[in-house]
């Protein structure tokens, strides 16, 4: 059968901009490009500039994970300074943080992944009328309880950072801001509403029976809640096979506190955990409209190619930990951490069921983190201490944002900043192909999806796709 | 009304926010308002052709577009093309698009301080040579030029901020559906009135200490951040202290400064956003409106007058000292 060429886009429901390149043989993908087609250049504006100034401009490279950049820059500015944050601005930091995260897990199942499956094409299948009233898009009542819940636990971004997003209440030594007793009390009620909604709509039991699940054939044996009807269509659809993953994964670790990580710090392969080799990570730039040579963040540059040689297909520069591609998210999160569910997940395929499967794990996950972080706050503790910036110096801020791995790379000289250099989680995601011709984790994910015929925007493309909750405007910077 | 929403060259920001709205639901006010969105790049089910087909719609003129609402900067490089952001599957840059869309559009709203002059997508050497729609920085003529109007002799409507407030975008969408906002409701840059006559300094939690002179020194005090941290809030305009933000909020509440993220060319402020700049240690910037001699008499007079209490919790993490109770007359 000969073959086909498809370009998806635009590609919405994910962050930023997409376009998807397809090769169709025989009904099914049998090559894929992916091209970040947006360049701002935010390495580029933070040349020169006061380094403080990182902790205003990089939050702003992404409206959805606006804190998460914002806490590895002030990691990376803390390393520059050695300077660490008290333990309880720690601990806010991760609070802040894990707000923003489990509310990009929540906008991504009500919001952008599930809305595919009350399409058309899926009328015959028993779920879709259940499907259909609580996931039209900007309709379904599942989508607008999700919303009003998302805007709710957001309450305590408004008390503790200010605004979300782009707030510059975290820094280097802590937290701008010092709560008072009663506000560790209405803390801990927004949570205790929060976990109401994901009792009732999300999961339909206590979140702890939800974190029980011990492996993939438990999991989709769940009928309750919202999560039932996503599971219900996994089976019928068989998302486990979809998508699968090549089972490397890559964590710097979450919530980074003087006790240890919320989620442990790691990379796997082969079925094990071992230490990140940080020194070994390479930004490949090959098929990038980049100019320059394949360098690690430490030393490398940014200059686009103007020419966009025709070689080239993306912005997005190809990171490689050890030379190969790495996939970071909730289920690499999970699989290092340990979680039985998780790593059984990645063992059967880690494909679309995996990645969804894996982040509804993590929002349980994440609330009970977040309720003993808030129980923690002590309001007599200081929560930031003063440290000032070396003239010249480097560091490395290395964070979990809700899709994986995000790290600043900073140098001062002259009390400037000579370089920064960002690898956001969908850089490693969605990187296109490297010098050796390695496709990156999507680009491999998508070899095999079906394409059925007259399908023009193939449907399991875009479960797949959207399985890895992409952050495009992050992945280029 | 029909409402399509463009993602230009930005970070997606302010529709995350408009997501906070709250009482009713962002989806709800909408719909409440009759506005029927016709493609937004996060929130709408269509994607890939099914978008190419209503923009097809929209430029063959058998949609009407009611609501062109553009977040996010316009990007003219690499030399111009626009290439630095296509709109993926139609191999045309967003450039063209807005700039064929806009004459298209009832009314044309730019969303956040990208959309409006440029924004931080500008910041350093603009790398991606971007401009806002109707502005470039603070000068008129953008992608559009400056005599731009729509049918109803609006302007592009500049819903500045970085990120815009939500209550700042549904109410400029619901007052244009309503038909009521007029050319008089927008301010010299364009912005919409309603939140553009305030100052960030209305409100402000740290006023008394503004009142005194009771400066903080560094991040985490609770003082007035003017002298110091860079703070002006007495110089933006924006509703931020009168209506909160995330229920509870605003960046003068967290405890950081203002960064005037309304204003044109708020990116490059030519000192470190958290630093005050100042000549012979007198910080530099007025507020808005006060003559610069009866600034310094007050400052010095109000300083000479500052309570202990002021004094004392101005560098401190939190109240050390508690306003003195009074009883009532008997």
């Amino acid at each position: 059968m000969s073959g086909a060429k498809l370009v998806v886009g635009p590609f919405n429901r994910v962050e930023g901009d997409l376009e998807v390149h397809l090769d169709i043989q025989g009904g099914a993908v049998a090559s894929a490009q992916v091209n970040a087609p947006l360049y701002r250049g935010f390495e580029r504006m933070l040349e020169g500039r006061d380094p403080r100034d990182a902790l205003t401009i990089t939050p702003r490279i992404c409206g959805i994970c606006s804190i998460s950049q914002s806490a590895a820059a002030a990691r990376a500015l803390g390393d520059v300074m050695g300077l660490r944050s008290t333990p309880q601005g720690e601990g806010m930091s991760a609070l802040i943080h894990a707000v923003e995260n489990v509310c990009d897990h929540l906008t991504h199942f009500y919001l952008f992944f599930m809305p595919d499956f009350t399409r058309p094409a899926y009328a015959g299948q028993d779920w879709h009328e259940a499907v259909m009233q609580r996931f039209t898009a900007m309709q379904g009542s599942g989508a607008r309880r999700a919303v009003e819940a998302r805007a709710s636990l957001m309450h305590i971004l408004g008390l503790m950072a200010g605004k979300w997003p782009h707030t510059l209440a975290i820094q280097p030594g802590g937290v701008t801001r010092t709560p008072t007793a009663a506000e560790r009390m209405r803390i801990l009620s927004t949570l205790r509403g929060f976990r109401r909604f994901l009792e009732a709509e999300l999961f339909g039991a206590p979140l702890e029976s939800f974190i029980d699940l011990r492996g993939q054939a438990a999991l989709l044996d769940w009928h309750t809640g919202d999560a039932g009807l996503f599971l219900r269509a996994a089976v019928s659809l068989d998302l486990a096979q979809m998508g699968r993953g090549a089972g490397r994964y890559l964590s710097f670790g979450a919530y980074p506190m003087a006790g240890g990580f919320g989620f442990a710090r790691g990379m796997w392969q082969g079925g094990f955990v071992s230490e990140v080799p940080m020194d070994a990570i390479v930004e490949d730039v090959s098929h990038a409209w980049m100019l320059g040579a394949a360098a690690h963040p430490a030393r490398g540059l940014t200059e686009p190619d103007e020419d966009m040689r025709t070689s080239a297909y993306s912005w997005c520069k190809a990171p490689r930990l050890g030379g190969v591609p790495m996939e970071c998210g909730a289920l690499a999160r999970q699989v290092i951490d340990g979680h039985p569910l998780a790593r059984d997940l990645s063992v059967k395929g880690g494909g679309v069921l995996a990645r969804v499967g894996a982040r509804l794990l993590e929002i349980a996950r994440i609330q009970l983190l977040m309720e003993d972080l808030a129980q923690s706050i002590d309001p007599s503790a200081r929560f930031m201490v003063q440290g000032d910036l070396p003239a010249q110096g480097e560091g490395a801020g290395l964070v979990e944002a809700a899709r994986g791995a995000l790290g600043h790379w900073v140098r001062i000289e002259r009390g400037r900043i000579a370089s920064y250099q960002i690898i956001a989680p969908t850089t490693w995601n969605f990187s296109p192909r490297d010098a050796n011709g390695l496709p990156g984790p999507l680009e491999a994910a998508l070899v095999g999806a079906r394409v059925k015929p007259g399908e023009d925007t193939p449907l399991a493309v875009q479960h797949i796709v959207r399985s890895f909750d992409p952050c495009m405007v992050c992945t280029v910077h | 009304m029909n409402l399509l929403w463009l993602q230009a060259s930005g970070c997606g920001g302010c529709t995350m926010s408009l997501l906070c709205a709250e009482n009713p639901n962002v989806f709800d006010t909408l719909a409440d308002a009759g506005i029927r969105v016709l493609w937004h790049p996060a929130l709408s089910v269509q994607s890939g052709a099914e978008v190419r087909a209503i923009l097809h719609q929209i430029t063959e003129g058998t949609l009407a577009l009611d609501l062109l609402c553009i977040e996010g900067a316009i990007a003219r490089g690499p030399r111009g093309t626009g290439r630095f952001q296509m709109l993926t599957g139609t191999g045309r840059s967003m450039l063209d698009w807005v700039r064929d869309l806009a004459p298209r559009a009832r009314h044309v709203v730019a969303v956040g301080s990208c959309a409006a002059y440029g924004g931080v997508t500008t910041a350093g050497d603009n790398p991606s040579d971007a401009v806002g729609v109707q502005y470039e920085g603070s000068h008129p003529g953008g992608l559009l030029p400056p005599e731009f109007l729509d049918a109803a002799g609006l302007p592009v409507i500049n819903v500045a901020g970085c990120p815009t407030h939500p209550g700042w975008v549904l109410e400029t969408l619901m007052l244009l559906a309503a038909g009521e906002m007029r050319a008089q409701d927008l301010d010299g840059y364009a912005r919409p009135r309603f939140f553009a006559d305030h100052l960030v300094h209305h409100g402000c939690p740290k006023n008394e200490f503004y009142e005194y002179k009771a400066s903080a020194r560094d991040l985490s005090d609770m003082g007035c951040m003017m002298e110091h941290l860079g703070c002006i809030g007495t110089q933006a305009v924006g509703d931020c202290n009168i209506r909160p933000w995330n229920g509870a909020g605003s960046c003068t509440s967290g405890g950081y400064p203002c960064i005037n993220c309304t204003a044109p060319e708020f990116e490059n402020p030519r000192h470190a956003f958290t630093q005050t700049p100042k000549i012979a240690g007198i910080p530099v910037g007025l507020p808005t409106d006060m003559p610069k001699a009866w600034f310094m008499a007050l400052a010095s007079l109000s300083k000479a007058a500052t309570p202990e209490r002021l004094v004392r919790n101005a560098v401190s993490d939190r109240v050390d000292v508690p306003p003195t109770l009074r009883k009532p007359r008997a």
